[in-house]
């Protein structure tokens, strides 16, 4: 069994799930060209949920998590977020956007502006908060992530940890609803995994509804409701993560457990 | 990590060791000399080669240089006052054909009484570009940079201030168009109304309300025409003028040229391709010759107004490409954070993806101004009086009939000073924009 790269406690009482529904996604197909990356995805999250996606490389958990903010389109199927329909309506995608946040691999911040400029330029420019009220809220989620110090730096002189962390904040200054994380520490040294990881179970104690595509399945043990297993674009399997880790089913879900495990 | 056992396999250091100061064979000018100079046998006998070689050009050019004679009336007499001074037959540079046509070289036939005006209206482009270039001049000075086209029209061309003002006051109609309508309506409905009622103002209005402010207060400079221009005014007013136009014309193109709208796309590559495949001085023969063709009977289209828009569209092409190069060198990421924040396209494109872009083409596009400013010179080809056509005209006064080295000597160093500025000038930006790593 893996352990979570963090010994911080974890207060699960506190994570509670609601019977609204954030996410709901029924038959989606996609293709790149003429090749099915994503195949017959139905999947509805409840607001609350901590779901981590887990799977081999080039399973399509990650174009999943990016159909979800119209990063990539999908071809068939509906995609419903907080009640809207994803389409190819610029308004609907640019509401939704703004109210779903999104971490990447590598950080993606941008790097000719200030840590605290990165973490206002969203709400100043969408949702048109006054500078004085979006820096208030900006420093109030630097120093929830343990950075607000850094705030006059460019992400250039911050470590990858931290570069991560103020990703996390930049998300969380357009107080979204729900929050996309693509491999958030799979560029990171062990040490500031720890960090980044701390940061995202506070959030999942705050009740913040999220997916997680990650291989840190110490986290999915400790903090996700839900682990869903994906395979060559298709959900194999899901299921409660003591369940998921203690008694898989499908062959596949064994073979890639025992292989990300099993040392 | 091996398993062979060695007793020297297992260390630990008790203390870590201070940095201590570089051996002194390593430091100061000594260690410069020999390791920049004479580091090899080969690098010294290069070395002392080329010292050789500097010294015969100087030594040959500087006595030509020093003992140069600046005040004569003609070459003939230049030539007297050097066998006067130097000795018979000895010839040293004449740079009295400077001091005495330096008016006509930097004012063609820009009116004698007017001679203010052009450097006046230099000061004035200067001050006003000055905040755009320097972000720690105070903001307030962009109002002026607002108003001071109007200023350097006037200053330039003369007639009525109000001409240029009321033409301006087209484009506040359309700002003004923009923000009623965009509040009320749709943001497509606001575009259309900011360039629809521009131009209808512009038809009808613009005349009358010209004539009307002329006629109660009648402020202005007495009018020049564009082809008496010449010299470094004109290399100027041209230069400039297609400089600050082709940037934002450029940006536009590149951002075309990346689009996913398919006629948009096209549209830029084609205008792309066949701009930059066609050598400027055909565009130019074009705008002397051949728009006359397609323009009704009887327009009077100024000559220099069609050369800023060739050398605008030339330009412009160029530093698409260097942009569209900056566009490409961006991580794809940076696009997918500002979507992923709902940024929308030209948002997303003014906050994150331009400045970006912008500064990763700054050589480029500096490279590009510098080849544009020196390619003013070619209008002489089609009848306009840029420096170098008039150091033809003066050697064809029976004055400074046989003068050459001199002439071209002083339009290169003025080409040179503005050409020199501007590469420091993007050393300087570069400086300043550079933000850590990545």
């Amino acid at each position: 069994m893996s352990e979570l790269a963090t010994n911080r406690p974890v207060n699960s009482a506190a994570m509670k799930i609601s019977d609204e529904v954030a996410i709901q996604i029924s038959a989606m197909n996609k293709w790149y060209g003429t090749f099915h990356v994503l195949h017959d995805i139905n999947l509805t999250v409840y607001r609350g949920e901590r779901i981590v996606i887990c799977g081999p490389s080039g399973s399509g958990k990650s174009t999943l998590i990016r159909c979800i903010n119209r990063l990539e389109e999908h071809q068939q199927g509906t995609i419903m977020v907080d009640g809207t329909e994803l389409s190819s309506d610029l308004k609907n995608i640019d509401r939704i956007r703004s109210e779903v946040g999104m971490v990447f691999q590598h950080f993606n911040l941008f790097p000719h502006l200030t840590i605290l400029e990165n973490c206002t330029l969203a709400p100043i420019w969408v949702r048109k908060t006054p500078k004085k009220e979006a820096e208030e809220v900006a420093m109030h989620f630097l120093r929830k992530v343990k950075i607000p110090e850094q705030a006059n730096k460019y992400p250039g002189q911050l470590s990858g940890g931290q570069q991560q962390r103020v990703a996390i904040a930049r998300s969380l200054c357009m107080k979204p609803r729900i929050m996309l994380f693509d491999e958030p520490t799979s560029a990171l040294d062990p040490e500031m995994i720890k960090e980044v990881l701390d940061t995202m179970i506070e959030l999942a104690e705050e009740g913040m509804t999220m997916l997680c595509v990650t291989h840190e399945m110490g986290f999915a043990q400790a903090v996700a409701n839900r682990v869903i297993f994906m395979d060559q674009g298709q959900i194999v399997e899901q299921n409660e993560p003591r369940e998921f880790f203690n008694n898989p089913q499908s062959d596949r879900t064994k073979l890639f457990l025992s292989q990300i495990l099993g040392h | 990590m091996t398993d062979t056992p060695d007793r020297e396999s297992s260390y630990v250091r008790t203390a870590m060791l201070p940095p201590q100061t570089a051996p002194s064979t390593q430091v100061g000018a000594i260690r410069w000399v020999r390791e920049n100079l004479f580091s090899s046998w080969l690098n010294a006998i290069l070395t002392i080669l080329s010292i050789y070689f500097v010294w015969t050009i100087v030594s040959s050019i500087y006595p030509w240089l020093a003992n140069s004679v600046w005040d004569a009336t003609s070459l003939t007499d230049c030539r007297a006052k050097m066998d006067e001074r130097l000795g018979e037959g000895v010839r040293s540079a004449c740079f009295a054909v400077i001091s005495d046509r330096w008016q006509q070289l930097v004012f063609g036939f820009y009116p004698q009484n007017g001679y203010w005006r052009p450097p006046t209206a230099l000061i004035v482009f200067l001050i006003a570009i000055a905040p755009v270039l320097f972000t720690q001049l105070p903001r307030k000075m962009l109002w002026f940079t607002m108003i001071a086209p109007i200023l350097i029209f006037t200053l330039l061309w003369g007639g009525s201030i109000w001409a240029p003002i009321s033409v301006a006051l087209g484009f506040v109609v359309g700002f003004i168009a923009y923000r009623v309508i965009g509040s009320r309506f749709s943001a497509l409905l606001a575009v259309l109304a900011a360039i629809i009622l521009p131009i209808l103002y512009w038809l009808t209005l613009s005349g009358t309300v010209n004539s009307a402010l002329s006629a109660i207060a009648p402020i202005g400079l007495p009018y020049v025409e564009s082809k008496d221009f010449g010299g470094f005014t004109l290399s100027i007013v041209i230069g400039l003028t297609s400089i600050m136009l082709s940037l934002p014309l450029g940006i536009l193109l590149a951002l075309g040229r990346q689009s996913n709208l398919f006629i948009i796309n096209k549209v830029s590559v084609v205008f792309i391709e066949v701009i930059r495949g066609v050598p400027l001085i055909v565009w130019l023969f074009t705008a002397q010759l051949l728009l006359n063709y397609f323009l009704p009977k009887g327009t009077n289209f100024d000559l220099m107004l069609r050369v800023i828009i060739m050398v605008t569209l030339f330009s412009s092409a160029y530093i698409a490409e260097v942009i569209r190069g900056g566009l490409a060198a961006l991580p794809k990421g940076q696009y997918e954070a500002a979507d992923a924040l709902g940024l929308d396209y030209w948002k997303s494109m003014r906050l994150i993806v331009l400045p970006q872009a912008l500064k990763i083409s700054i050589p480029g596009i500096v490279s590009s101004f510098i080849g544009l400013f020196k390619d003013t010179t070619l209008v002489a080809f089609i009848g306009m009086y840029d420096p170098i056509g008039l150091t033809g005209s003066i050697r064809a006064s029976t004055d400074w009939n046989g003068v050459y080295w001199e002439l071209y000597i002083f339009v290169g160093l003025i080409f040179f000073i503005f050409c020199f500025s501007m590469s420091r000038y993007s050393m300087y930006l570069e400086r300043k924009l550079h933000r850590g790593n990545r």
